[in-house]
């Protein structure tokens, strides 16, 4: 094997292996730190989330929100921006949702209003993301600080909304009424009865079908579109990409559009999909582990869907631990999420130094 | 009028309570993005300060022994934020994020390990924290108008890491802008090769300034736990780490500008929790939401270059690779 056939080994694929395997490591220790058998916590944990069907369910659960959050981090990403606004962006994309769920006209058909309450989330993530991209574009500020600013933006406005605006007279906790049942996508073990199977009942919808739908999109628009070549090229070098005739401006925009829009759907699996209702932090926790989900997935789609896998068996599992073991909760899985984090994005180059003396010398 | 005046007082009062975490996180910000790293893991050195401070209180029963182990832990932090953005070059804005994940897990999973409750440490005596402090003179100057009030109110009857906040920011001053490492740091933050040119140590300098930051962010996070409250409760930094973040840009990363935002807004801050439920003649029921998104809403106008412009330290979120 050449050199560079070499080094792409190790930097596609050894790297990125030896950096979760560090950060499971770590877990490992923290578990060990606080007195807990890290082998058997792993048995839980796994027997938790995959070991019989209402598990299994709350995993796939669980990992769709991180489908959307990860791949809307890992957008940004090939533009070579960090979207760290994804909190903001879901929370909100459910605010869309809720909009077109409970002004809808309740009679029309399912087929239409649910595609609409999609697009409600869609276009506001997307406009929640629209001003810091407009001045990172155009303005020259840092969309990392303006994101940041943007979810705490995002926070007020939706107490706002649901303590003045959305909350029903006489309604004590501020929350909306519910939507009407024709928004609801239906529940997977409905579906499967309808059929004739019996699987156990968990919060599992068909938003799952939305995440992997849009995760083939995202593969399809990023290597097989003219604009996902041109978001690449961007990210990879702005001089290149000026001199091809992009204008990186532009592709700011969009990317960061898009970016919002995909994290705008947390709510179709958590509000349409489960909760039937708009309530506070909904979106809590998945736009930051979106960031996790998308380090550990390379920013592929592929990549995020194993890793949105990953991080839905730790959170169902992490709720198993905290019912089984004393010791420890379900924030072991926001552990792990900074672990990760640190070491397959912070981190990264750990071991390169070390793998490329040993694998890919230098010949001479 | 002297209703008013008196409200006004107490306002003040409590904008500088809650502004002192904003000032020491700020400062640390400051050293960390002047020397050219980008410190988004503020907020995460401040909970794990607050959590180990306050557990450390509880256990040894000393509000010194919690501070000193409060500022040891979030330079812990601010060692690895500069061991991946530093030494291995890798993402400063992903490094940070990865610090306040892991201080908003690892302070959830501790508390249960520790004290076998979920989030919260055990309360602290008065004796484990830090009390306000009269200061000599009140009875005396108490009778005289107005002034006597704002001495008893406001100057008076804060603890001494209030006081600490007030005197660290001429000294960050004197530091950064009339000392040889403040020069230096100043250098290394807008142009490392220089330097590096100059035979300094760039990460040597960098790391330095981490420190500097890790020492002044556990100050503010053993305030939040062991001064302002007295106890340490689930993510109890409520975005004040961000905020200061917020406070560094609107000050321009210049102390004394610094400290005014912090002001302005931990007086914001105050106000929309006096104003919580009030309802004012014309404008009706307060919005509360509103004031509260006013800091975040001036940072976002100011980094859009509206209201002046906001230029960071030039090599800041570039890690610095020699050339051989």
């Amino acid at each position: 094997m050449t050199r560079d056939r070499r080094l792409a080994w190790i930097n596609g694929l050894l790297l990125p292996l030896f950096n979760v395997l560090t950060a499971f490591l770590a877990t490992a220790v923290v578990f060990l730190f606080i007195g807990v058998d890290p082998i058997e916590a792993t048995k839980i944990l796994i027997y938790g989330a995959l070991g019989y069907d209402e598990g299994l369910g709350y995993t796939l659960y669980y990992a769709t929100n991180f489908v959307f959050t990860g791949l809307a981090v890992a957008v940004a990403f090939h533009a070579g921006l960090f979207n760290i606004g994804g909190e903001g962006q879901a929370y909100v994309g459910g605010l869309g949702i809720a909009l077109v769920a409970l002004y809808i006209d309740p009679t029309l058909s399912a087929w239409l209003v649910i595609p609409l309450a999609i697009s409600g989330g869609l276009l506001f993530g997307a406009l929640w993301a629209i001003i810091p991209a407009y001045l990172q574009a155009y303005r020259g500020s840092h969309i990392v600080i303006t994101t940041i600013m943007f979810n705490f933006l995002a926070s007020a406005l939706m107490v706002y909304m649901l303590v003045h605006v959305l909350r029903e007279v006489g309604q004590m906790s501020p929350e909306s009424r519910n939507f009407p049942e024709v928004v609801w996508l239906p529940f997977v073990h409905d579906v499967f009865a309808r059929f004739g199977y019996n699987i156990a009942k968990s919060p599992l919808n068909l938003s799952i079908l939305v995440a992997l739908f849009f995760s083939l999109l995202v593969w399809f628009f990023l290597w097989h579109t003219r604009w996902g070549f041109a978001i690449r090229a961007t990210g990879k070098s702005n001089d290149a990409a000026v001199y091809s005739g992009i204008n990186p401006k532009k592709i700011i925009v969009v990317t960061m559009c898009i970016s919002g829009a995909l994290a705008g759907l947390v709510g179709v699996n958590e509000l349409i999909g489960v909760q039937h209702r708009l309530f506070l932090n909904f979106n809590y926790g998945y736009g930051f582990g979106g960031i996790a989900v998308a380090l550990m997935g390379r920013n592929h789609p592929v990549g995020i869907l194993i890793a949105a896998l990953l991080f839905g068996i730790l959170y169902q599992g992490g709720a198993e631990l905290d019912f089984e073991l004393q010791n420890v909760s379900r924030d072991i899985v926001v552990v792990m999420q900074g672990l990760v984090i640190l070491f397959c994005g912070g981190l990264e180059y750990l071991y390169r130094p070390l793998l490329i003396r040993f694998l890919a010398p230098i010949e001479t | 009028m002297n209703d008013l005046l008196f409200n006004l007082i107490l306002t003040l009062d409590a904008s500088f309570r809650v502004c002192i975490p904003l000032i020491f996180a700020s400062m640390a910000g400051l050293f960390a993005e002047r020397s050219g790293v980008v410190d988004i893991g503020l907020e995460g050195k401040l909970l794990m300060s607050a959590f180990i401070a306050a557990s450390a209180a509880s256990v040894f029963g000393s509000p010194w022994i919690g501070l000193v182990a409060g500022m040891f832990a979030s330079c812990v932090f601010a060692m690895i934020h500069g061991f991946a953005s530093i030494t291995y070059k890798g993402n400063q804005i992903v490094s940070g994020v990865a610090i306040n994940i892991l201080a908003s897990g690892l302070t959830m999973i501790l508390t249960l390990a520790w004290f076998k409750k979920g989030g919260i440490t055990p309360t602290l005596q008065a004796d484990e924290r830090f009390l306000s402090i009269t200061l000599p003179g009140v009875d005396i100057i108490d009778h005289i108008p107005i002034i006597g009030v704002i001495y008893r109110e406001l100057i008076s009857g804060h603890n001494i890491l209030v006081y600490l906040a007030f005197a660290v920011v001429p000294l960050v001053w004197w530091v950064v802008y009339r000392t040889r490492f403040g020069l230096r740091l100043r250098a290394v933050g807008e142009n490392p090769k220089a330097v590096d040119t100059a035979g300094l140590s760039v990460e040597g300098l960098r790391y330095k300034a981490l420190l500097i930051g890790g020492i002044l962010c556990g100050i503010g996070g053993a305030y939040i736990a062991i001064a302002h409250n007295a106890q340490f409760t689930k993510e109890m930094t409520a975005g004040q780490g961000f905020i200061a973040l917020a406070a560094l840009i609107f000050g321009k990363w210049h102390p004394y500008k610094v400290l005014a935002a912090c002001f302005l807004f931990g007086f914001l801050d105050a106000l929309a929790l006096r104003l919580q439920g009030v309802v004012l003649p014309v404008i009706g029921e307060v919005p509360v939401q509103l004031i509260e998104a006013i800091p975040y809403l001036l940072t976002v106008i100011l980094l859009a270059g509206f209201i002046g412009k906001a230029i960071p330290p030039k090599a800041s979120a570039q890690p610095y690779i020699k050339e051989l």
